[in-house]
């Protein structure tokens, strides 16, 4: 696993000299193949000095992580709350009474970038926080290609890995709409989420990163959610013709399916 | 009239009758014809060189491309929402399907991602063979890579030889879990099959008779005075372009961004291993070719190192037989052979995930091909399609 998750400092692009029991062995034969003139890189294959092994320690720091007993408190995300049915049965054995001890919570994300977001925006960055050593922001709407542009020119995350959505039928601002981005220069990456309700739209980052144009493209096909100024916002992977968004949690999955048979066989349901 | 002088082609304007086709109406002016000499040209879906089924409409100055529209999603089985309606545990073999020729860098991706949300680790042994196979896994999607796209510009003979070496890997995945191509190989966790017996001499020995074929296969183009002259300064992509537009993988690296997931935040066991990140200079498609040939000798580099230091022990981390992660979200990545191959992962605390979402390199990396091909010719398209190393299934899911 990354060290993400149990390593507070920010991973080195270069790690330390690797721990293979017999490095010597190993760079014998390769080395003639990687000094190739067509090669574009150069091995060194001086032995590197041989470091303890690197996953014992690890393994150790684990449990101090997960020992959290947090089963309850869900991630103030507003998931789908799926624990409080479980908790307002008091009448359950007592064995079952405790919740898990698994279960990490979100922690505040304590870094200078969070404070000079939070101190220049007040409550328009709603959380700053951490889980499972992943960092995420979720701010307001209005101010989001704000901080996008910023997260870009000013704290250098340069690349935009995904754009992405998540719908919860039940809240008031339907859905999740998430930009995860990546700082070549830090090593790092965070996660923006921003709340919309149904219809509403969001401007088009497609000025800040080229990639959000078939990223967003492929958000308005699978929610129907709408982005301003985009080039060219139409369908990506289904057909023009396609009949509501799929990933949608209210499109049944059987709903394309039925309407055929009924259409083309004249009954009721083909399964 | 004869038949040539009856053809539209030499009808004049306004004429009609027999022979003059209605699709074609000179009189007006379509708006895509902007220029005597500027023509539209659908290439695909169903064109060799797509390796799969693309389309890409091209818009043609003579025999130069003006500008391209990929058509996308005919592939599209939305393994998203399948997700929605499947256990953690029954997913697993769906992500075999999008990337079909790397399906175990697929599978690892998605047992890692889901191994974070609950906050498990596989154990020792089982991060070995995981990385022994996902590297033997990088080789193959390269040689299939390596011989389509050499066949696309002209060079027969590296796909019988690419195809004849894959076979060897493909064996011993067929000897490890039975199956040769969507292979669900490891389970969450770690993996559910112990390395059968000779399955490290195996490994080494492919390793040792692989290095000298791809020499061969270097030895068939690198040189090459057609290769070079069909690749050198072909289909450009500067590296300020690549991470505007996402890209990442051997593209990226091709480019000159020393950028791969395996040492930028080692996942796995990989901060163990002694390895090189290749790169190139000019991001060129010759550039790309010399990197991925790079990558499949460090990817020998390390199967070796990860065979000699197998360690011993079990290979199923303790996880519950009903997975129900917490809530939460993760985003996890790895480094496919096609680039950053990423899972974000919404848990409602139920056996079922609320949401996956895949990240696929495919996706995001053929958006360049538009800048990429602007202002080439016809068939440096097709080169172009080769060497983004694109899979269909990955690219609609």
């Amino acid at each position: 696993m990354p060290d993400e998750t149990k390593d507070p400092n920010p991973v080195l692009p270069e790690p330390k000299p690797p721990s293979v029991p017999q490095p010597g062995a190993e760079a014998a034969p390769s080395a003639p193949a990687i000094a190739k003139p067509t090669s574009a890189e150069k091995s060194e294959p001086g032995a590197p000095p041989l470091a303890p092994p690197a996953a014992k320690p690890e393994v150790a720091a684990k449990p101090a992580e997960t020992a959290k007993p947090a089963a309850a408190a869900a991630p103030a995300t507003g998931e789908k709350p799926a624990t409080p049915p479980a908790a307002a049965k008091p009448a359950a054995p007592a064995a079952k009474a405790p919740p898990k001890p698994e279960g990490p919570k979100p922690e505040p994300w304590d870094s200078d970038l969070a404070h000079s977001l939070k101190s220049q925006y007040g409550s328009g960055i709603r959380e700053a926080s951490t889980y499972l050593g992943q960092k995420y922001l979720v701010v307001d709407s209005s101010i989001l290609y704000e901080i996008l542009l910023r997260m870009r020119d000013a704290e250098l995350f340069n690349y935009c890995v995904d754009i992405t959505a998540v719908h919860y039928p039940k809240r008031d601002d339907q859905f999740d709409i998430l930009y995860i981005l990546y700082s070549f220069h830090h090593n790092e990456r965070v996660r923006i989420k921003t709340q919309i309700k149904d219809g509403e739209t969001l401007r088009s980052v497609v000025g800040i990163w080229e990639t959000a144009n078939w990223l967003e493209r492929e958000v308005f096909d699978m929610f129907g959610i709408s982005f301003d100024g985009h080039p060219d916002l139409k369908r990506i992977l289904l057909p023009d013709g396609w009949k509501g968004h799929p990933l949608r949690k209210d499109y049944p999955i059987l709903q394309q399916d039925q309407e055929w048979v009924k259409i083309n066989l004249g009954i009721e349901s083909g399964q | 009239m004869s038949d040539f002088e009856n053809d539209y082609r030499h009808a004049k304007p306004g004429q009609s009758g027999p022979g003059v086709t209605d699709y074609l109406d000179l009189d007006t002016k379509d708006e895509t014809f902007l220029d005597a000499n500027e023509l539209v040209l659908n290439m695909g879906p169903q064109h060799p060189s797509t390796h799969g089924v693309l389309r890409v409409i091209l818009k043609l100055d003579g025999e130069k491309v003006l500008g391209t529209e990929c058509v996308i999603g005919y592939l599209h089985r939305g393994v998203e929402k399948i997700a929605e309606n499947r256990t953690y545990a029954m997913f697993n073999p769906y992500v075999d399907r999008m990337d079909y020729v790397a399906s175990v860098s697929n599978g690892l991706g998605y047992c890692e991602a889901v191994e974070k949300l609950q906050n498990v680790e596989a154990p020792p042994r089982a991060q070995y063979i995981r990385v022994i196979l996902t590297e033997l896994c990088r080789i193959a999607s390269h040689q299939v890579w390596l011989g389509t796209h050499a066949l696309d510009i002209g060079a027969l003979t590296p796909l019988f030889y690419c195809f004849r070496d894959r076979e060897e890997i493909l064996k011993i995945f067929e000897k490890y879990c039975g199956a040769r191509l969507t292979t669900h190989a490891f389970r969450i966790g770690g993996c559910i099959y112990e390395a059968y017996d000779g399955f490290e001499q195996d490994c080494l020995k492919f390793c040792t008779a692989f290095l000298p074929k791809l020499d061969e296969y270097e030895e068939l183009l690198t040189t090459n005075r057609i290769w070079v002259r069909r690749t050198k300064g072909v289909g450009i992509l500067n590296p300020e372009d690549c991470i505007a537009l996402g890209v990442t993988g051997p593209v990226l690296r091709a480019s000159g961004v020393k950028w791969d997931l395996r040492r930028a935040q080692p996942y796995e066991c990989y901060k163990n291993f002694d390895f090189e990140i290749p790169t190139g200079l000019n991001g060129d498609t010759y550039d790309r070719y010399l990197v991925r040939i790079e990558e499949m000798r460090q990817s020998v580099r390390i199967i070796r190192q990860a065979v000699e230091g197998l360690p011993q022990g079990p290979i199923m981390a303790k996880i519950p037989k009903v997975l129900k992660p917490p809530v939460g979200e993760i985003y996890h990545s790895i480094e496919a052979p096609k680039g950053e191959l990423g899972y974000f992962i919404v848990s409602d605390g139920s056996t079922q995930p609320y949401r996956v979402r895949v990240r696929p390199p495919s996706f995001v990396n053929l958006q360049a091909l538009d800048k990429m091909v602007r202002g080439l010719l016809v068939a440096d398209v097709v080169a172009v399609i080769g060497t983004l190393d694109i899979v269909l299934g990955e690219v609609d899911r």
